[in-house]
């Protein structure tokens, strides 16, 4: 058997049929598909073009060829024509299927090779390497060695992106925070709500910040959380990446971990993460003793900006921040998959003294996608640079998102307009404990100087 | 596939990168919305002017090869479908708003903008521009042109048609033609504005239009009227317009239909119901509110259970949104649906309903309908599995019958989808004999050697009639 007639057989034994015969092929994807847009509208490069081009290939109309391939590895796998699609094709099942098939048989350079084992099997499922490889980053960030480096042209020799990628990584928290991660917190007053919370691989390194800020968050809110141990990499990057196995025994050993400790509700702060945990059902959905462990899991998953929006936190809380316009850039996987879109936007205008001006194309992936940024930086930065005039005509000087991929896309898409002094990009949950610090700061200050004008404090360049 | 030279001479005329004959590009050019139809062309061609379409033209013309324009692929009636192979011409270059002269109140444009985009542009400077099919989000003024589509906006405003004034056309030999223009009147000649629109392709290329456009009415309100008996809602449909009211919109929705939308949209809609009715009004605000409560009051009279009145922009607009998303939203019930949509004099409105429902249950098929029910344009949607012939066999008799019926009433086999290849077997039940002749010759005339989006329109064999004539 050819490779190709074993790939199509395989195709036509993974994607489901029925699926690819729900599209009708109506075309109403085709206005929200960042890759046809882009591509000044090329068919190929549309969700219904891909569909017909799996479904054109199993029905063997068509060969499984190099463009073929190139095509499904263009999609961003944003994942936006799901929600406006009549028919309730679930396109990114069918993608994610297809890719997995297809990254199976295909034989990787050597260096490809490395880079996937480093990424897929060696980094991203342990946590402990996780930490020593922030660890490096941070002795990189701080023994005067980046200095050296951007100083030298070595960065140059990096490919497409990772030049750029170097210069926006955050500052890495150090290895000491790192080890003492909490297990369980309980909520500042009597609590409301029983949460687990899902910390993440990278969440839980190198964005530590954040995942602190929103304990902080869930706490001040009335939850008392548990964090539970033995949890670890969501496995999106695998499941997106064509490496289901591995993402299917990620799930697993999180499915176990949070079974252990009692919650109502498993919170993330990572729409990336957030959309493959509330589809553990769907990943595990041919493993008869998992799927109803998984069901359970899944139906909990929730970001916590929907936590903080049901418990009124933007309702209880004084919220306050100097003068300043902010934008929201949706998280597509937090909006197309786990249908998060009105709560942050809610937080936000809770905010005294801040101005939210709703982007254009707000809905529009950023071109992020996970590593497509580093894999497709061509197609990538095209789609950023279009962000960046959305983002330009609202004036903002924050772009406020709620996944780390986002966050770094937009940081480097200030950093691409030159913009790195008036505009900074921050993560949602770091902005609100911003807020609610300078928020009871101010109601203090208030009640002191009651007849007082108070002095308008600054917000922390680092959000 | 195409050969070499021919290949070559298509990129001294377009460019290398406009001539896409990649097996991916041959297969997501094979097909539009209409279910059952695909067939892979020799490539896609994308001219960047009407200088370039003629020449295309012309070089198909010599080697006799199919021209298939093309534009976003929304066709319901395979009219975009290359059956015969040849080039699917695109016209992604060709997509820009040449003028909006607001003195004459007209948009001069190029075939390959999307419509949506241009009821917007116009919207801007408070001029309105009607038709409005439900994929304008996606579809391009080329393809309305080339069909003459319709929308929701239909019963009051007209179709594609009523707006067009001008239009610059390229014939198979290559000939540029303009036709009609910024008058209000022009008898010079015979009138072939109207003859290209809704020609499906079949007489040439259009490569820019000249399209009227119209004061932006003052207000709009929209109301859903519900039913809990079908009937009752048909022959609301008749009350009002014997009542000399023409609303803007007036659209019909049966529960399935009902079911599925609301399970897309989820706006809360009325799942209960047997049926539906949308109800649009706009002009003057004294008018409008004038016409709303004097239907609302037949709706009553008719036995509807219960009116809803939008209270917001966003909730007439999410109404109007949901009900676009019908065809595709049915797809949620079954693999494939087919959709036709049969058209009666409004006033046989509620006759065909019936008709519909008894046809259905005879050939034991599933059958949902929707529509522009005030312009007695019908679209029940069969949901079968292409997979069951025997059950297709059912179907395509059913419609057959359906068809039928709508010419027994007075009405035709197609209100705005076109003839396309899908109902090429049925337009001589329309026309008749004399009818298709006097087409064919048309056709002749202009394309002596039948590349212009050849297999549509005229079928190689016509099909018997279920039951016999008018």
């Amino acid at each position: 058997m050819s490779p190709k007639q074993d790939i199509r057989e395989q195709l036509a034994e993974r994607l489901d049929y029925d699926e690819l015969m729900k599209c009708m092929r109506c075309g109403f994807c085709l206005p929200t598909c960042p890759t046809y847009i882009q591509t000044n509208q090329d068919e190929a490069a549309s969700p219904r073009g891909r569909i017909a081009l799996m479904k054109g290939v199993v029905d063997g109309l068509i060969e499984p060829d190099q463009d073929f391939q190139d095509q499904l590895d263009l999609c961003l796998g944003c994942r936006a024509c799901e929600p406006v699609c009549p028919s309730g094709v679930k396109y990114g099942h069918l993608l994610e299927d297809a890719r997995d098939v297809l990254t199976q048989s295909t034989s990787f350079s050597l260096t490809e090779k490395l880079v996937r084992n480093v990424t897929f099997d060696r980094l991203f499922p342990n946590q402990d390497r996780m930490r020593q490889a922030n660890s490096l980053l941070r002795f990189y960030q701080k023994s005067g060695m980046q200095k050296l480096v951007r100083g030298s042209n070595a960065l140059k020799i990096l490919p497409g992106n990772l030049e750029a990628m170097e210069s926006i990584l955050p500052e890495v928290p150090p290895s000491a925070m790192l080890k003492q991660r909490p297990e369980h917190i309980n909520a500042t007053s009597s609590p409301k709500k029983k949460v687990a919370f899902f910390s993440g691989c990278l969440m839980d390194t190198m964005f530590a910040t954040t995942n602190d800020s929103t304990l902080t968050l869930l706490t001040e809110a009335g939850c008392e959380v548990s964090i539970p141990k033995g949890q670890g990499c969501c496995g999106a990057l695998h499941a997106h990446g064509g490496e289901k196995a591995s993402a299917k025994e990620l799930a697993k050993r999180n499915i176990e971990a949070f079974e252990k400790v009692e919650a109502d509700v498993i919170v993330t702060n990572a729409g990336g993460c957030g959309a493959l945990l509330c589809e553990y059902d769907h990943l595990l959905k041919d493993e008869p003793e998992w799927v109803e462990r998984a069901k359970g899991f899944a139906a909990k998953v929730k970001d916590f900006s929907e936590v903080l929006v049901e418990l009124s936190f933007h309702e209880d809380k004084e919220l306050a921040l100097p003068d300043h316009t902010v934008t929201y850039q949706d998280s597509c996987h937090l909006r197309n998959v786990m249908k998060t879109s009105t709560a942050p936007r809610k937080l936000l205008q809770s905010i005294d003294g801040l101005t939210f001006n709703e982007m254009k194309d707000a809905d529009h992936c950023c071109g992020s996608a996970g590593i497509y940024n580093i894999t497709h930086s061509d197609m990538a930065n095209q789609i950023l640079d279009f962000k960046m005039q959305r983002v330009k005509e609202t004036a903002a000087d924050t772009i406020i998102t709620a996944n780390p991929g986002c966050l770094m896309q937009m940081k480097l898409g200030v950093k691409r307009e030159g913009l790195d002094d008036s505009m900074q990009a921050v993560h949602l949950a770091d902005l609100l404990v911003e807020a609610l610090k300078h928020g009871e700061k101010s109601t203090t200050h208030h009640v002191h100087q009651e007849h007082q004008h108070t002095a308008a404090t600054t917000l922390d360049d680092n959000g | 596939m195409l050969d070499t030279k021919m290949k070559r001479r298509l990129i001294e005329i377009v460019g290398t990168e406009n001539v896409l004959d990649s097996n991916q590009h041959r297969l997501v050019y094979s097909y539009d919305a209409t279910p059952n139809f695909q067939h892979l062309p020799d490539a896609a061609v994308m001219p960047r002017s009407t200088e370039e379409v003629s020449s295309i033209l012309k070089l198909c013309n010599e080697m006799k090869i199919p021209i298939v324009p093309r534009g976003s692929g929304t066709n319901l009636s395979a009219g975009t479908c290359p059956v015969e192979g040849g080039i699917v011409l695109l016209f992604n270059h060709m997509n820009r708003i040449l003028e909006i002269d607001e003195e004459n109140l007209t948009v001069t444009v190029q075939p390959g903008l999307i419509t949506l985009e241009l009821i917007k542009a116009v919207e801007e400077r408070g001029l309105f521009y009607p038709p409005d099919p439900s994929s304008m989000k996606i579809s391009t003024i080329g393809g309305n042109l080339s069909e003459n589509s319709g929308g929701l906006r239909g019963l009051k405003y007209g179709v594609t048609r009523d707006y067009v004034m001008g239009l610059e056309a390229v014939l198979p030999n290559g000939d540029i033609i303009k036709t009609g223009g910024k008058l209000a009147k022009d008898v010079a000649g015979y009138d072939l504005t109207r003859l290209f629109v809704g020609s499906e392709g079949t007489l040439g290329v259009i490569t820019e239009a000249t399209l009227k456009l119209i004061p932006m009415p003052e207000t709009k309100r929209t109301m859903l009227a519900i039913y809990d008996d079908l009937d009752a809602a048909a022959k609301t449909v008749s009350a009002i317009i014997a009542n000399r009211i023409i609303p803007a919109t007036l659209e019909f929705l049966d529960k399935p239909t009902l079911e599925v939308v609301e399970d897309f949209a989820k706006i809360g809609l009325p799942t209960y119901a047997q049926a539906v009715l949308l109800i649009e009004q706009d002009g003057p605000e004294e008018v409008v509110n004038r016409d709303m409560a004097k239907m609302a009051e037949l709706c009553r009279q008719e036995s509807a259970v219960d009116i809803q009145i939008a209270q917001t922009t966003e909730e007439a607009e999410a109404l109007t949104t949901a009900r676009r998303a019908a065809l595709s939203a049915l797809a949620r019930k079954k693999p494939t649906t087919i959709l036709e949509d049969a058209t009666v004099p409004r006033s046989n409105v509620a006759e065909m309903v019936r008709a519909i429902n008894t046809i259905a249950a005879k050939y034991n098929v599933n059958i949902c309908t929707f529509g522009h029910a005030g312009d007695g344009n019908l679209h029940p949607t069969c949901m079968t599995d292409a997979r069951d012939k025997e059950e297709l066999e059912r179907v395509e008799q059913a419609f057959a019958e359906i068809f039928e019926k709508a010419i027994e009433l007075g009405g035709t086999i197609t209100g705005e989808h076109g003839v396309g290849k899908m109902k090429a077997p049925y337009l001589e039940w329309k026309l008749g004999e004399t009818g298709i002749a006097a087409m064919k010759a048309i056709k002749a005339a202009f394309d002596p050697n039948n590349i212009m989006n050849p297999g549509k329109m005229f079928a190689k064999s016509e099909r018997k009639r279920v039951v016999s004539g008018r």
